[in-house]
């Protein structure tokens, strides 16, 4: 096994509050890892910093073995590291395919062939088949705006898989979500991480899903790692117990 | 040397006068995210207020209390009423466009109903020139330094010792939580509508003066208060008083060192060079951006 | 109801393009002028609605780039080199600018933009006004020929005005294929959301800049065309007020909509020439009308439109939804 993801020492600071105080941790292919702890933990800002949202104060992030850290959330993003928001992140005007191939478009090709090429990119049928497994058939083309709550969540978590990424992180997915679409939401994670081997790391709160989901968990607490293990492991870790799931 | 201490004391003065209009800008801007570009015009109109009222045959004092009414009315309430309400929950960019043609609408009205040439406009300070320290100093300068100084003395008093004054910066900085505190957010947001009204009516009274009432004067002055706004800081009510008298300085400076042909452009340039290196202005706080 | 509503679409289309090259046919010498300055400003302000209405990025510049091709087209024609040329170096040099002119807005946003532009703006005039050895300064340059296209003079008014209708045309129809390329997809995430854009490999700093600079560059169009249009040009025209104007076009027209400028140039050109009757009234009653509009309706005319569709929309899914319902319910 190979890591996907290597988080070494990595430091955030905002004026004199340490958000992320010295984070280090793999996550190996294939690996659904999940992220708790209470809110304000510094896990949110972890992700921007793995991601280039936000710079580090000190630290490296390594993806596939290659340092990352400066790297822009674009340049990133096009080496295979993908993201899902906490909040709703769609484009409201464009339609739930156009959402999908805008997911797309800038992973193949160059800035002239996007120019003179067609509309679509050629991605229509990537959409579509993304809109299938997601199971939005009858929304392709509505504006993501009319979308339910839940379905744009959907929609969100499906733009985050349209370029074949290698790794995701999806922050908070279930949020909101009623159970019906959080079932549905689960088993399609499960199968993309099943059939495309794409690893995941996951923040959320609804813990019977990330016990679950994932093969991994870690916890944080202000600022720092906690535990880390086995869903069973971490759920019989007195000092989780203590911070986090014992409120 | 000693033309140099000329050119401060009248760049000063511009400049005093650029800051009533420029804090006037902001606090529309702070408490509701109005970008007045009519702002230039709104300094033209007092004046020719004030010329209706004489040429009725009212006495310049009787002019002078009857024209800060009527701005107060019309370029206060009336802006905020008619125009700002409607327009302000749709967001900053069509309410800015709207007070682009009200600016259109008030310079074509002026041109219409009053005159398309310059009048002259009587000054509140006697003419002639006094002596300081063996230097020739025109009264006029020195009294409008001084009223306006004494105007935002008044104001920055107003704001930071009074109860009113702390409302109206909590109702700037987060109304919501201002509401929920209990201040009068609704009220207080006129306020800032009055007091502009009050500032831009005392600028036309202090500038027209000096460069004669005329319907176009509004133009330049709007552009000047923009700058002075904008460089020492959009979202301070000191920063835009500093601001203020920095541009009228740097124009009177400009005017006297720079090619006159390209006096207009040192603002600008100064301008572009504070929002690419230092946006907050040179005295505000940067504005939170939101990830 | 689709189909029945593109045939529509497609019918009106026509009807209007077949309106706009045979009624003019008999039009007098300055209704043939008001019409082609109608479509210059339509070429202005569709670049700044790429720049504003797609892609989210304010300018108060565009008036400024009008002015560059202007003054190109007025210097090369009166020594003698064809407009094409002119149009060439136009476009060349108003892009450039305009992507330079993008940088700042990979800075600040929003009303520091504007005045960034603003400032621009201030400066290019003071250029026209003041280089004399390039510009002719405040006396302006006259006598600048129209040309001739594809073998056909366009000295009359007729067939100078079919020329800016083409021109119009031929940039609408690069336009509608920039917007439904990948290109426009991505200006318009670019004004949607930046953050969500950039996350997904969208580089929002390089379709920052490509926003500003194809915009600026059909600002030059524009100016090309105006230069002999008018035939003689001086700074005036191309001071702030010409940036502001259509900056009122993009938004009175309806940012971000397709057709939006030509409707805001059409009332903008045109409207206050409706209102000449008025006489010395007319621009009153012009920024009059503009407020009453955006009070009305602050997304312009087309977002009046984009709202009742929206509306009917709504109405005919609910009814959808409703008789869904109410099979489910009357099922075993």
């Amino acid at each position: 096994m190979t890591a996907v993801l290597e988080v070494t020492n990595v430091k955030k600071s905002f004026g004199g509050i340490k958000a992320v105080d010295g984070i280090s941790f793999d996550v190996q292919e294939g690996e659904i890892l999940g992220l708790i702890g209470p809110n304000g933990c510094g896990k949110s800002t972890l992700f921007n910093c793995i991601l280039g949202q936000l710079a580090p104060t000190d630290g490296e992030v390594k993806v596939d073995g290659k340092v990352v850290t400066g790297l822009r959330p674009s340049e990133l993003n096009r080496l295979g590291v993908s993201r899902t928001f906490q909040l709703l992140q769609v484009f409201p005007k464009l339609s739930v395919r156009e959402n999908l191939i805008l997911a797309g478009q800038e992973h193949q090709g160059n800035m002239m062939s996007r120019l003179f090429g067609p509309s679509d990119a050629g991605l229509s049928a990537a959409a579509d088949q993304m809109i299938g497994f997601f199971k939005l058939d009858h929304l392709a083309t509505e504006a993501a705006g009319g979308l339910s709550y839940g379905q744009q969540k959907l929609l969100d978590a499906a733009m985050a898989f349209m370029g074949g990424p290698r790794l995701v992180l999806l922050d908070e997915p279930a949020g909101g979500v009623n159970l019906t679409m959080l079932g549905d939401l689960k088993e399609r994670l499960a199968a993309i991480n099943r059939e495309k081997r794409a690893t995941f790391v996951v923040i959320e709160h609804n813990m019977e899903f990330v016990m679950s989901l994932c093969t991994r968990v870690m916890v944080m607490a202000e600022g720092k790692l906690l535990a880390m293990g086995t869903p069973a492991e971490v759920r019989a870790n007195p000092a989780v117990i203590e911070a986090y799931l014992g409120h | 040397m000693s033309n140099l201490l000329d050119l401060l004391v009248a760049g000063l003065a511009t400049g005093a006068i650029y800051a009533l209009v420029a804090v006037g800008f902001t606090l529309l801007w702070q408490t509701s995210q109005t970008i007045n570009f009519a702002q230039g015009e709104f300094v033209m109109l007092p004046a020719f207020l004030m010329l209706a009222v004489m040429h009725a045959g009212a006495p310049f004092w009787l002019a002078i209390i009857l024209g800060i009414l009527l701005s107060l009315l019309l370029l206060g309430l009336g802006f905020k009423l008619l125009l700002v309400d409607p327009m302000l929950r749709h967001g900053v960019l069509p309410l800015a466009i709207a007070t682009m043609a009200l600016a259109i609408g008030m310079k074509e009205a002026v041109k219409q109903f009053f005159s398309a040439e310059a009048s002259p406009f009587p000054s509140i300070v006697p003419a002639g020139d006094v002596s300081i320290l063996g230097r020739v100093i025109s009264l006029q300068s020195l009294g409008v330094l001084a009223l306006a100084i004494a105007v935002v003395i008044g104001l920055t008093l107003l704001l930071n010792r009074t109860s009113i004054g702390h409302q109206m910066q909590a109702t700037a900085q987060n109304p919501t939580v201002a509401r929920i505190i209990g201040v009068p957010v609704e009220r207080m947001i006129l306020l800032t509508f009055l007091i502009n009204a009050f500032l831009v009516a005392l600028a036309s009274l202090l500038i027209t003066p000096i460069y004669l009432a005329k319907f176009s004067s509004g133009e330049v002055l709007g552009q000047a208060a923009f700058i002075a706004a904008i460089v020492g800081g959009f979202n301070q009510v000191r920063g835009a008083i500093a601001g203020g008298l920095l541009i009228g300085v740097v124009d009177n400076l400009a005017a006297a060192y720079v090619s006159t042909q390209y006096r207009a452009a040192v603002p600008m340039v100064l301008l572009i060079v504070i929002i690419l290196f230092r946006p907050q202005g040179l005295l505000g706080r940067p504005e939170e951006r939101t990830v | 109801m689709t189909i029945n509503g593109k045939y529509w679409r497609i019918a009106l289309g026509i009807a209007v393009i077949a309106a706009l090259i045979i009624v003019p046919m008999n039009f007098n010498r300055y209704g043939l002028y008001i019409l082609s300055q109608w479509a210059v400003m339509t070429i202005a302000a569709m670049g700044l609605n790429l720049t504003l209405g797609y892609a989210g990025q304010v300018s108060l510049a565009q008036g400024a780039f009008v002015g560059i091709g202007a003054y190109t087209a007025a210097i090369m024609t009166t020594q003698g080199l064809p407009l094409i040329a002119a149009l060439g170096v136009a476009i060349v040099l108003c892009f450039a600018i305009g992507w330079i002119l993008g940088y700042p807005a990979l800075r600040v946003q929003h009303h520091y933009l504007a005045f960034v532009t603003l400032a621009f703006s201030t400066l290019a005039f003071l250029v026209f006004r003041n280089e004399d050895w390039l510009t002719k300064g405040i006396y302006g340059i006259s006598g600048i020929p129209r040309p001739n296209v594809l073998g056909f003079a366009t000295n009359r008014p007729l067939p100078f005005y079919y020329f800016c209708l083409g021109s119009l045309a031929i940039v609408s129809l690069a336009m509608w294929w920039l917007i439904r390329s990948p290109w426009g997809r991505a200006f318009v995430a670019l004004r949607e959301n930046p953050v969500r854009a950039l996350s997904l490999g969208i580089d929002t700093r390089r379709y920052t800049l490509m926003a500003f600079a194809i915009g600026s560059a059909l600002g030059g169009v524009a100016g090309t065309l105006y230069a002999p249009l008018t035939q003689y040009i001086d700074p005036v025209p191309f001071n702030l007020s010409l940036s502001l104007d259509l900056l009122m076009m993009v938004i009175v027209g309806g940012s971000g909509f397709f057709f939006g400028p030509f409707l805001g140039a059409m009332i903008a050109v045109l409207l206050p020439e409706w209102l000449r009757f008025t006489q010395g009234y007319y621009l009153m009653l012009y920024a009059v009308a503009v407020m009453l509009l955006l009070i009305y309706s602050p997304t312009g005319i087309l977002g009046i439109l984009d709202r009742y569709l929206a509306e009917r929309r709504t109405k005919a899914a609910s009814a959808l939804r409703a008789v869904a319902k109410s099979r489910l319910e009357t099922a075993p």
